[in-house]
């Protein structure tokens, strides 16, 4: 009797063990089929990244021979000339223009989207609604429609061959992308801090600038950092409304060596590329949690 | 706040209501009203009414192309892009090790892919004897002629901006590991498989997915540097997309009337796609909380 049950016991846990062990194995194998994708996905992604660094300490020849990474006869001579470039400007200009576009151009978002956001997640006005819409339909709304009568204002107002088309709609929070993503934030906040300092006399100002700035700094950091790289990648702006070569930022300067000569110096080209990828890949190493954060929360653009 | 003045809010919208007016919704009437008058930047515009729409829809043969090819350009980049966007998610979205690894390795290119360095290398790999066909030659293929193919070089375009699918992924990761384990364990009860189960829980969920067609959409219609650095709308005007048409007219020729009125072409087929998605959404978008299922 005993024996019988034992037997079919152990029969059962067999049935069991085979069930589990095939199950194993079929997780085993489709999770080294996941790391094969994403592996190959992944090399294909950072390929063409790998490659530009290596091909800009090639000669010009061997750009156009090697398909590896490693240089057969590395040379800085890209680096040089393509710094110098064809004009009276070197590359020098160039970057410190980009910086001088980029920098108000970031405080100015941050500044604005801050206290707009706050108005909007904290306070009930006449026509709250209608205005919080607005910001949604500026975000869908394509720059391709405002872009021509924008243009014409600035040549009214004489801003053009300056920066100032670049600053002003940014300091007057016109990327909505980014009120938005600040709302979202204010609205996770408790506001137990705020009513406390209010009942002990503070004004909506103080309480701005002593608690929800504070509390809204990862936030506002990503702000930051998410104007920086599409100021830094932007090139319509500038090849709109910039004009002399003194004033190109890095993009437009790019342009502009492979329209020259340089066309046929790919080695210089390519170095200076990597040289205007450099600060963005920096930035983003450094602070890679607040886009990932940044880009999950507020969600949609990219 | 009790106490405070009910305008105070707007007092903190101030510098938002300022920009909306002067940035956005004036030049929107104004880009309107160009639309329909003859101005070359030289004398004051001249109303010609439906004159620019007309010359647009009957006489003007870039136009047509360029609208077909930017039409082309969006019905294949957009949905490619999500899909893959959305597939490499899936895969991502298990209990596997370095996922923070492959994660950035995916969004490193959606950060770079806009600038005009990265267009610069893009213009070299597809060159004739570039990157791409030495790596084709290795594995024993025919080279592409990438550039002076009308189709290769829209696809090229195209590859642009599926190699950043990366910010898409991320969001679509985010949503799917918030999305409730315990839909999965009572799909797996109920005897669903998981092919099932995908398609039953984690599409409908994924309400994120139609946000981002429309705000991929909308960036789609307006791109202008992938094709003005690498193909410059050539060859034969395949990658002529009507932002570059648009600029080439207001900035080159100095049309600025004509411009517009191709301009306000553009925003009504993305405002009627957009609505369409809207619209649509209703029936096949789950919000989590909703009656419907």
């Amino acid at each position: 009797m005993t024996e019988h049950a034992l037997a079919s016991l152990s029969a059962e846990l067999d049935d069991v063990s085979l069930a589990r062990s095939r199950d194993l194995r079929r997780q085993r194998i489709t999770t080294v089929i996941r790391y094969t994708v994403l592996t190959l996905v992944g090399l294909i992604m950072i390929y063409p990244l790998v490659w530009l660094i290596g091909a800009s300490f090639k000669t010009n020849s061997e750009i156009f021979a090697n398909p590896g990474f490693w240089p057969q006869n590395p040379t800085i001579d890209g680096y040089i000339k393509g710094w110098k470039t064809s004009t009276p400007y070197s590359f020098g200009t160039f970057f410190l223009n980009t910086l001088w576009i980029v920098l108000p151009k970031m405080i100015g978002t941050a500044i604005s989207c801050t206290a707009v956001a706050y108005g909007f997640a904290r306070f009930e006005f006449p026509f709250k609604k209608l205005l919080f819409a607005t910001l949604i339909a500026t975000l869908l709304l394509p720059n391709v429609v405002t872009r021509i009568p924008q243009y014409l204002l600035f040549r009214d107002l004489g801003w053009l061959d300056t920066f100032l088309p670049l600053w002003v709609p940014s300091a007057l929070a016109g990327d909505a992308f980014f009120v938005f993503m600040l709302v979202q934030f204010l609205r996770a906040i408790p506001r137990d801090m705020e009513e406390a300092a209010r009942v002990d006399g503070a004004n909506t100002w103080q309480v701005l600038v002593f608690i929800i700035i504070p509390l809204l700094m990862p936030a506002l950091i990503s702000v930051c950092l998410f104007q920086f790289m599409w100021t830094m990648n932007d090139f319509l702006g500038p090849l709109i409304y910039i004009s002399s070569v003194e004033k190109f930022p890095v993009s437009l300067a790019l342009k502009l060596s492979i329209d020259t000569t340089e066309a046929f110096e790919w080695n210089r080209v390519l170095a200076m590329s990597v040289l205007a990828l450099t600060p963005a890949l920096a930035v983003f190493f450094l602070a890679q949690k607040y886009f990932i954060d940044g880009i999950s929360a507020g969600g949609i653009k990219g | 706040m009790s106490g405070d003045s009910r305008y105070l809010g707007l007092l903190y919208l101030s510098p938002y209501i300022l920009g909306l007016l002067v940035f956005t919704t004036v030049p929107f009437v104004i880009s309107l009203y160009l639309s329909f008058t003859d101005y070359n930047l030289m004398s004051a515009p001249i109303f010609t009414g439906l004159d620019n729409y007309i010359r647009l829809f009957t006489a003007d043969r870039t136009f047509r192309k360029s609208l077909w090819v930017t039409l082309l350009y969006v019905f294949t980049t957009v949905p490619l892009k999500l899909a893959f966007a959305l597939f490499v998610a899936v895969i991502l979205n298990s209990k596997l090790k370095f996922i923070n690894v492959f994660r950035t390795a995916f969004y490193v290119p959606s950060i770079l892919g806009g600038s005009i360095a990265i267009a610069v290398l893009w213009r070299y790999m597809f060159a004739d004897v570039g990157l791409v066909n030495m790596g084709l030659g290795m594995i024993g293929l025919e080279p592409v002629n990438w550039f002076g193919d009308p189709v290769n070089a829209l696809f090229t375009i195209t590859l642009l901006r599926l190699w950043q699918f990366g910010s898409a992924m991320v969001i679509f990761l985010a949503a799917l590991q918030s999305i409730d384990k315990s839909l999965y364990e009572a799909a797996a009860i109920d005897g669903a498989g998981k092919w099932k189960s995908f398609v039953h829980i984690t599409l409908p969920l994924i309400t994120v997915i139609f946000f981002n067609l429309i705000m991929q959409m909308v960036q789609a219609f307006q791109e202008f540097n992938g094709p003005y650095i690498i193909t410059q709308g050539g060859p034969l005007k395949a990658t002529y997309l009507l932002p570059i048409y648009i600029y080439d007219e207001a900035f080159k020729r100095f049309d600025m009337g004509y411009a517009s009125a191709i301009a306000w072409v553009l925003f009504v087929i993305i405002m009627a796609l957009t609505l369409i998605a809207f619209w649509s959404s209703r029936h096949w978008v789950y919000y989590a909380g909703d009656k419907r299922s």
